[in-house]
Parts: C-alpha cells; sequence; structure tokens
C-alpha cells in the first residue's frame, strides 16, 4: 500500500493546432503519409485546371462568338438563357409569377422544418394557405392577373412542385401502406402487399409513359387528364410505395413491449400508434426517408417523357440550339449546381433533425 | 359467363373509345375550343420546332400549325403545343390528344397504313448525307469502303447506312452514339472518318459546331429519301382539306409572288388567281368550309412558304432551298392549282 499521493500529471497533450490535426490525421502512418502526398499531388494537377475553365478564362457575355474565341467556360449560355431555363414557356412578361411562387413554396417548405410550427394545425395552415397563394400566383385569373395554364408551366417552379407536392402526399400514404401492410385484417393487407409490390416492380418512366401513351387511348374521346396531375400522381404514388418499406423497417425495429405497453394502457390503435409507435419509428428512419425525398427530386426530371419541361428539360432544350450547343456542358453543370443546392440542403436538414429529436431522449 | 360477358363488354367499350377518337369530327372540335392543338418537336430543333429565349414556339413545323390556325380562325396565334418525343407522337395524334402532328415526319407507305394516319403533304424534302473532313480528299460516298461511321442509333438513319453500303458491297464500321453533341464530338475527335445524318442536321452542324467549316464538306450523294410533313387522323377528310390547302396556299403564295408584305396589295390585283385565292373572288373558302379571308389569313400572318423557309432554316441552320426551292426554280415545292 502506498501512501503517497501520485504527483499530478500534465494533462494529454491536446495539439489543435493545424500542423497537430496533420500529424494526427494525415501523416499518421507510412501508408497515409504517401496516400496524402498522393492525392494532393493530384489535386494541386487537377484544381488549377477547373479554375482555369470555370473561372478565370470563362466568359460572361452573353455572345457565343464571344465564348468560341475564349478557351474556357461559357457561361454567357446561362447569362444569355437564364430566364427559359429557369421558368421554361411561361409566359415571358410574366415571369416574376413563377419566381414569387417559388418563393412561396420555399418558404413553406423553411417553415415546415422550424420546430415552431410543428403542431398539426399550425402545418396544415401554413400548406393550405401557401398552396392558395401558389395557385393564385401561378394560374392567375383572378385579381387582374392573366391566365398562364398549367401546360406553359416549366423550369425549375415545375421541378419545385412536382417534388414538394410528390413529398407532402407521399408520406401521409406511405404511412397508411405501410400500416396497412402490417395490418391483420387480410384485405387491407393484401391490396397494400400487392400496391407496394406493383410500384416497386416497375420502373417509374414505364410509369409516366404507360399514364401519357396507354392512358388517353382508353378514356372517352375528348376526356384529356392534365398532364401535370398525371406525373404528380405517378411520382406521388411512386415515392409512396418505397416510403411505405422505409416505414416499415421502422415499425418492425419497436420493441414488443412498446405495443404490448400501449396496449396494457388501454390505447385503442390509432391511439398507440400516433401516441407511442409512430413518433419512435419515423424517428429511427430519418436517413433513409430522406434518402427516398432526394432521389424522388432528381427522379422529377423523368416528366420530360411526357412532355413537361422541368429544369433539365428547359437545359437540355437551351443547349440544342445551334448558336450555343457546343457549349453543352456548361448547361449541365448549371443544372448540376441547382439539384445539388436542394439535395444537399435536404441531406443537411435531416442529419440537423437526427439530433435535434435526439435531445428529448434524455439519455 | 358472367367473366366473358363482362370482358366483351369492356372491350367494346374500349374499341368505341378507339374508333370515336379517331373518327371525332375534328373540325367542330376544334371550332369549338378555339385552337388547334399541335403536336411538334420538343427536343428544341431548330429550323422546324423550338422554343425561343422567350418561350415562343417557332419553325417550319410551327408555321404549318400556325397557318391551319389562321385559315380556321383568322388568327394564327391560336394554337397550343404539346411537344411530343419520337415514340410519342402517333399515340398523341390517335389518341385525339392533339389535333395534328407536324414534327419533322417521315413519310412512308407503312406510316400512312398500319398507324391509322393520313400524311397531308410534304413541308420539307429532307435525306440522309455524310459529312468528312477536306484532308481525307474523298469526292464520293462511293469512296467510303472501309471507314468508320458515327451515326446516332435511330429507326432509320442506322438502317440506310447498312443499306446503302450492303448495296454497294462496301464495308463499314459504324461507332454509334447517343447524343448529338457527343457524336459530332466523336467525330471531331478523330474517333470515326465520315459523319452520317439528315442533311439538314449535317448543314447546321457544319455551320455552327465544327471550328473550321471549311475543312468539312458534305459529299453529294443523298442516300435516303425522307419527305417530313404534318399528319393528321385517317377518316377525317374535312379537317385533312384544310390543313392540306392550308399548306399549298402558302406554295401557291410564293409562287404568285404574294408575301405578308404585299398581300394587302395584291387583294387589288387583276389576276384571277390571285383573286381566288385572297377572297376577292368568292368560293374557295366556301368548298373548305371556312372564311374567304382564310389565305389571305394564312400570307398576312405567317407569310408564304419561302418566307417561312428563309426566316427558319436559312437564317438559323444557313441551309439553301436545294430541293425545297419551287419547282419553276428547279426543286420539287408545287402547289397543286387553288381553283
Amino acid at each position: 500500500m502506498t501512501h503517497k499521493f501520485i504527483e499530478p500529471k500534465a494533462p494529454p497533450i491536446s495539439d489543435r493546432s493545424v500542423v497537430g490535426w496533420m500529424r494526427n490525421n494525415l501523416f499518421d502512418s507510412p501508408l497515409n503519409t504517401a496516400l496524402t502526398i498522393i492525392i494532393a499531388y493530384v489535386l494541386l494537377q487537377f484544381i488549377p485546371l477547373v479554375l482555369d475553365w470555370a473561372l478565370f478564362s470563362a466568359t460572361w457575355v452573353a455572345d457565343s462568338d464571344a465564348c468560341k474565341a475564349g478557351s474556357g467556360a461559357c457561361w454567357g449560355l446561362i447569362n444569355a438563357k437564364w430566364r427559359f431555363i429557369l421558368f421554361g414557356t411561361y409566359t415571358y412578361d410574366e415571369h416574376w409569377r413563377p419566381f414569387v411562387g417559388m418563393l412561396i413554396l420555399l418558404g413553406a417548405c423553411v417553415g415546415s422544418t422550424i420546430p415552431v410550427f410543428w403542431k398539426p394545425m399550425r402545418l396544415l395552415l401554413l400548406w393550405v394557405v401557401s398552396s392558395v397563394l401558389l395557385g393564385i400566383i401561378m394560374w392567375g385569373g383572378i385579381f387582374g392577373l392573366s391566365y398562364v395554364e398549367n401546360t406553359l408551366w416549366g423550369g425549375l417552379p415545375l421541378t419545385l412542385i412536382i417534388a414538394v407536392y410528390g413529398t407532402l402526399f407521399a408520406f401521409p400514404i406511405g404511412i397508411l401502406l405501410a400500416l396497412g401492410r402490417m395490418s391483420n385484417l387480410p384485405a387491407i393487407k393484401s391490396f397494400c402487399i400487392f400496391f407496394i409490390e406493383l410500384i416497386r416492380g416497375v420502373p417509374l418512366i414505364s410509369v409516366l409513359f404507360m399514364s401519357s401513351f396507354l392512358l388517353p387511348l382508353f378514356l372517352p374521346d375528348g376526356v384529356n387528364i392534365d398532364k401535370l396531375l398525371r406525373a404528380q400522381v405517378g411520382i406521388t404514388l411512386f415515392t409512396a410505395a418505397y416510403l411505405a418499406e422505409v416505414f416499415r423497417g421502422g415499425l418492425q425495429a419497436i420493441p414488443n413491449g412498446q405495443f404490448e405497453a400501449a396496449n396494457s394502457l388501454g390505447l385503442t390503435y390509432w391511439q398507440s400508434m400516433r401516441m407511442i409507435i409512430l413518433p419512435q419509428a419515423l424517428r429511427l428512419v430519418i436517413p433513409p426517408t430522406v434518402n427516398s425525398f432526394i432521389s424522388m427530386f432528381k427522379d422529377t426530371s423523368l416528366v420530360v417523357i411526357i412532355g413537361l419541361m422541368d429544369l433539365l428539360g428547359t437545359v437540355k432544350s437551351v443547349i440544342k440550339d445551334p448558336e450555343w450547343r457546343i457549349f453543352y456542358a456548361e448547361g449541365y453543370v448549371f443544372a448540376a449546381a441547382i439539384f445539388f443546392f436542394f439535395c444537399y440542403s435536404m441531406a443537411r436538414y435531416s442529419a440537423y433533425l437526427e439530433v435535434e429529436l435526439r435531445k428529448g431522449e434524455g439519455h | 359467363m358472367k367473366v366473358l360477358k363482362t370482358l366483351a363488354v369492356a372491350s367494346a367499350l374500349t374499341a368505341t373509345a378507339m374508333v370515336g377518337a379517331v373518327s371525332a369530327d375534328t373540325v367542330d372540335d376544334v371550332k369549338k375550343k378555339g385552337f388547334v392543338q399541335c403536336g411538334v418537336n420538343g427536343g428544341n430543333l431548330t429550323g422546324f420546332s423550338s422554343v425561343n429565349d422567350k418561350g415562343v414556339w417557332e419553325g417550319i413545323d410551327v408555321d404549318v400549325c400556325r397557318a391551319v390556325a389562321a385559315a380556321v380562325f383568322g388568327d394564327a396565334s391560336k394554337v397550343k403545343y404539346t411537344p411530343l418525343t419520337a415514340q410519342q407522337r402517333f399515340t398523341a395524334l390517335q389518341s385525339g390528344e392533339i389535333d395534328i402532328l407536324s414534327r419533322n415526319t417521315t413519310w412512308t407507305l407503312s406510316r400512312d397504313t398500319k398507324l391509322g394516319l393520313n400524311f397531308v403533304g410534304v413541308n420539307f424534302y429532307d435525306g440522309q448525307g455524310f459529312m468528312i473532313k477536306k484532308a481525307l480528299g474523298v469526292k464520293s460516298a462511293k469512296e467510303l469502303d472501309g471507314a468508320t461511321v458515327c451515326v446516332e442509333p435511330g429507326t432509320t438513319t442506322e438502317l440506310n447506312l447498312a443499306d446503302y453500303f450492303r448495296a454497294n458491297k462496301m464495308a463499314f464500321k459504324p461507332v454509334v452514339i447517343e447524343n448529338m453533341n457527343e457524336v459530332v464530338a466523336a467525330y471531331l475527335a478523330g474517333r470515326c472518318d465520315v459523319y452520317t445524318t439528315d442533311a439538314s442536321g449535317l448543314a447546321s452542324q457544319r455551320m455552327t459546331s465544327v471550328p473550321n467549316p471549311d475543312d468539312h464538306i458534305i459529299l453529294p450523294e443523298i442516300i435516303s429519301k425522307e419527305p417530313l410533313g404534318p399528319v393528321v387522323r385517317h377518316g377525317d377528310d374535312k379537317w385533312m382539306d384544310i390543313a392540306r390547302w392550308s399548306m399549298t396556299a402558302m406554295v401557291e403564295a410564293e409562287e404568285k409572288g404574294i408575301t405578308s408584305k404585299n398581300v394587302d396589295a395584291m387583294l387589288k390585283s387583276n389576276d384571277p388567281g390571285i383573286k381566288r385565292l385572297l377572297g376577292v373572288t368568292a368560293g374557295l373558302g366556301e368548298a373548305l368550309g371556312l372564311d374567304e379571308k382564310w389565305a389571305y389569313n394564312i400570307i398576312k400572318q405567317v407569310g408564304n412558304y419561302g418566307e417561312s423557309y428563309e426566316m427558319h432554316i436559312k437564317a438559323k441552320l444557313g441551309l439553301d432551298r436545294g430541293v425545297n426551292d419551287l419547282w419553276t426554280r428547279g426543286g420539287l415545292m408545287y402547289a397543286n392549282p387553288a381553283r
């Protein structure tokens, strides 16, 4: 037995300086050192080329001859065509309307991410009000706004409308399908299984294709279902089927004790689902849910198949202009940047949401 | 038995629905709804149908629809456009989603018969050709034995290429690339000796995508016939007449020297043919079930065929009239007499 105090030691070296971080993370073994050096070399070769192409040698004026004379990227393409790329065939003099519409839609989305709005009635109110405003501004026909039919809508607002309303409707349908699939009622259960498997068994592109080519042949003459509606319904049902399986995964991860506890409290099926099971199950599956939404956001570009001009459609259209077509790479880079912005925002929000919801767990 | 009965009723209904769509009276339909629903190329084919920076459709295919609208309503702007892909186009017409298809469609026997469609006429004569680097010294397609050929996969382009080489007992190596921009890039990078597509496409590519147009030549041989024209449904003769004579009126106007600028002055002309066409002497409009001003409105608002060609094909693609010139100047454009 020792009677002496242990001498206090210096605190462990916590080197938070840049050099220290590099020593710990980039050069901590011969293999890592070698990899670091190789990657740094490749980046050093590559980055100046990209920067030179995208910035220093780029041409910004909207003149294709100036672009052909220059050696770098031709952002003049975007400069000349941005209004068509963003708003498509929407009446030219009224382009402020889809712009405002887009702000309303994005505002509603951002609003829904703030915990203050996380009450069913508040959310419902938020979306009803903003949807009505969106409809008024996009369609017009009242308050002195001229009527613009939705076959003329295009570009980014169209992409956002399809994606946002697809998300909005697919979520509840997906929950119902997941619950239905796990239900004890045979009719509901088999319907849900049939629906989910049918939709998952065919590619989205063929669903859109059928809805736009085969459906009209079987409809009586003169009955024509709106194209935008067809696309919206197709994409919503598609996403719902995939989400249903994600949610089912969440439901199956809930221990049986939770169901039994809910039953022993005398809660009805819907009460126990709403108050006990779903809040836990949905929280578990945030990453795959957002995954589905991101993939759906990108799938919206398939609506080009049925003649809707979404963001990618307008870009593809612009780069077929003979005057500009050799600068197609710039068009795609522009579209990719916009898609990346939205998809990355969704991914970051999902990460925030996971942390935020875990705070309440208390352990 | 009951199942069979249900099936029979269902299929009968389906059949009627399909026949119903096909035999509907398009003229009345169009007049009732107040606009012509026109199927165009959704792929932005400059010169034929494309959307300009202001979101407005233009091109010679678009002008056909505008002419029909001018004839029916006296207003060329009463057209709504449905952008279509190559696969979509015929179904869209059969199902009644559009009233007329004006989407650079080649008139062939099987399309005219099997699909339940009628071709109205030809508004552009195209054909498949070859572009090659001048430095190779090739003067004729007959010298292409053993060449590597860049081609876009498609229904007829690839087929015509194979047919032509087989018929001339020559060998070739195809380089098949889906995207137009990439095919041209591959050709310019030297991945193939020759690039083949429709002559109108070759000319516009040479003018706009090739750094030194003078280093490339288009060989004289045209290896296929691609008469492009608008299409309507079978069994809808009144509508077909209107579409056909709207197109004819544009060519006829060019033959007679009537343009959108001088059409008002031409109303005072003494030429009986012009008087009939412009409705000064009544009769033609009534025969078509239209206003007597039908052709006047087409020429005033859309222009004659030559004006349409100059504005869209010549100005945008740099393509000369060639076979699309009037017959009096050695081309194929010939207006059947409007009398």
